[in-house]
């Protein structure tokens, strides 16, 4: 890695949405939650969906927990871009992003599906970095499971 | 080489660390070192987590296999006649080393299968194995086994679950705010119920030095056994199993120059010819009936089916290379760093140097968090100047727990890290804290 490349995987806009989160701490009233650990660094995070049932539109994504830059940065993301798009939206951008993330750099993702999640493309060649990225959305999907029809 | 034994009592160097000169010299047994990472020359300070391999660890075992490879313990043919005797040729090199006799040393993969063998043989013997001679390891309800707080997972784990299997209790010494034991409990801790105290001799975060004396002379007055995680202590200092007076110890290979897959379970003699084994099958028996089994002294007791052979030669052949470099001289080249790394550490701004103050005793190891920057981001960033450190909670999660922290950043040296390898890190630490904006 040069510092080039690092300074690619800690961009500013990174690095901005892990020291000032969106979507951090919970609410109460969510529809359904899950919570998710990496055992190698300890690094845990709670996240919960509101739902609108009418719509299937999920209407908020709260979460805490506590990791490294790219894990705090990576939820950051995900919360900004699944508010306001149903369930179904939401799962495709998770399959396009995991697509990503483990494509250890050779598929870059996808910019009208994951917006500002684009940022984390960099983390894809760092295979023990995949997890951290990849830890709210793992979390998303299981609260997405546990939501049901 | 002079010889002297490292109990607990603290710097021990009366003699000097290595001249650059021997250094330089030392390093160039190890290839390695001269590898580039990210376009930096490798400055490894990961060998608490696994140590480089010199060329005559490496030289030992392809000779061995070259040469001598054969089936060992079996057999009557030539080749494996010379192989059993390289292979316990072995095992003399290291107990000597470790201050013990031959037949008390017992192989295995690592230190944590060799913990795990002695909490499964004493299972074992709780449930009436081994026959009278057994009952001194007998533990089951109202019995204690204690531990710390700062153990390493391979000597926490075995212990809880074997309290678990047996319904004996798990105690432990608390450790303090700054990660020292509280060592005023060990009087109410230690009691007529305590069967086993199993204690790190040095702990793998913190780098601090166990004073072993206190547990062993407390469990001699309840005749509790006394077992040892002698992983961060063997490869660093001189080690006295005999003089510390411990019941069992174990350490690893690979954190001691040797490769990975070899490793060692120390017992007292008369203590290990008293426990039944763990694994058994091939190898490890006299007598075999449709009916049961009759079984081989230590150590081949516990070393049922095929060894790692190649594995156990080139052990020796490290602490054949550590003896001749003189571990006096490796312990006062890592205090001297060790220190280096804690008054360097402790004089960078947001820097929390976890275990002993700069200037109290700690081996060549340090851990530290840093405010407001995760250790892995902080690792990436080192890495991206070839800088190798441990990231994360190094198997210790009660103890990072009780300091606050989920996990750390650890530097750790051996005998052929520099000065000057411990200035880059230092340089690395400050260069990330500016780097992640965490100072303004």
């Amino acid at each position: 890695m040069s510092t080039t490349d690092l300074q690619n995987l800690y961009q500013e806009v990174i690095l901005d949405h892990s020291r000032r989160p969106h979507g951090f701490g919970l609410q109460p009233g969510a529809d359904s939650h899950s919570h998710q650990l990496n055992p190698t660094c300890g690094d845990e995070i709670t996240l919960e969906l509101h739902r609108d049932r009418a719509t299937d539109v999920v209407t908020a994504v709260r979460w805490e927990g506590h990791g490294c830059a790219i894990s705090q940065a990576s939820a950051s993301l995900f919360s900004g871009l699944a508010e306001g798009l149903t369930t179904t939206e939401i799962s495709a951008r998770i399959d396009s992003f995991r697509e990503a993330m483990r494509s250890r750099g050779t598929v870059e993702p996808d910019e009208e599906l994951l917006g500002d999640a684009v940022v984390l493309g960099g983390v894809s060649k760092y295979i023990a970095r995949v997890k951290c990225a990849m830890l709210a959305w793992v979390a998303a999907e299981d609260a997405l499971a546990k939501l049901g029809a | 080489m002079t010889q002297s034994t490292v109990t607990t009592a603290g710097p021990v160097a009366s003699v000097d660390p290595f001249t650059p000169q021997e250094l330089e010299r030392l390093r160039s047994d190890f290839p390695i070192l001269s590898t580039e990472v990210n376009g930096h020359r490798l400055t490894y300070l990961d060998s608490g987590a696994t140590s480089h391999k010199p060329l005559a660890v490496l030289d030992a075992e392809r000779r061995y296999l070259l040469s001598e490879n054969s089936a060992v313990h079996r057999g009557a043919h030539s080749l494996a006649a010379e192989a059993t005797e390289t292979f316990e040729n072995a095992r003399g090199t290291v107990a000597r080393f470790v201050g013990a006799d031959a037949d008390e040393i017992v192989w295995s993969s690592g230190a944590t299968a060799a913990l795990n063998l002695l909490a499964y043989a004493i299972s074992n013997a709780s449930l009436g194995r081994g026959g009278a001679a057994a009952t001194r390891f007998r533990v089951g309800p109202g019995d204690e086994i204690l531990v710390t707080e700062l153990e390493h997972h391979a000597n926490l784990i075995p212990w809880q679950e074997l309290a678990a299997r047996t319904g004996a209790t798990l105690r432990y010494v608390p450790i303090d705010d700054a990660g020292a034991l509280e060592l005023d409990s060990l009087d109410l801790l230690i009691t007529e119920r305590t069967k086993i105290v199993a204690v790190t001799h040095v702990s793998n975060v913190l780098g601090a030095l166990t004073p072993i004396e206190l547990f062993v002379a407390r469990a001699r007055q309840v005749g509790a056994l006394v077992v040892l995680d002698a992983c961060q202590s063997a490869p660093h200092l001189a080690l006295d199993l005999h003089a510390l007076d411990v019941d069992f110890a174990a350490f690893s290979g690979h954190k001691m120059l040797a490769p990975t897959g070899i490793g060692v379970l120390y017992g007292r003699r008369e203590l290990l010819n008293a426990l039944p084994p763990f694994l058994t099958g091939g190898s490890m028996i006299t007598t075999v009936t449709m009916e049961g089994a009759e079984y081989l002294p230590a150590p081949q007791r516990f070393e049922a089916g095929t060894q790692p052979v190649s594995q156990a030669i080139a052990l020796g052949a490290a602490v054949d290379y550590l003896r001749a470099t003189g571990m006096d001289r490796i312990a006062a080249h890592e205090e001297h760093l060790g220190q280096r790394l804690a008054a360097g550490l402790s004089a960078i701004d947001g820097v929390r140097l976890l275990g002993p103050v700069a200037g109290e005793f700690r081996t060549g190891l340090t851990s530290f968090a840093v405010a407001d920057i995760h250790a892995h981001d902080l690792g990436q960033f080192l890495d991206d100047r070839g800088i190798a450190v441990r990231v994360g909670h190094h198997c210790a999660q009660p103890l990072h727990r009780r300091l606050g922290l989920t996990s750390s950043t650890r530097a750790s040296t051996y005998l052929y890290s520099t000065e000057s390898e411990v200035d880059e890190f230092l340089a690395g630490v400050a260069d990330a804290i500016t780097f992640f904006g965490v100072r303004p």
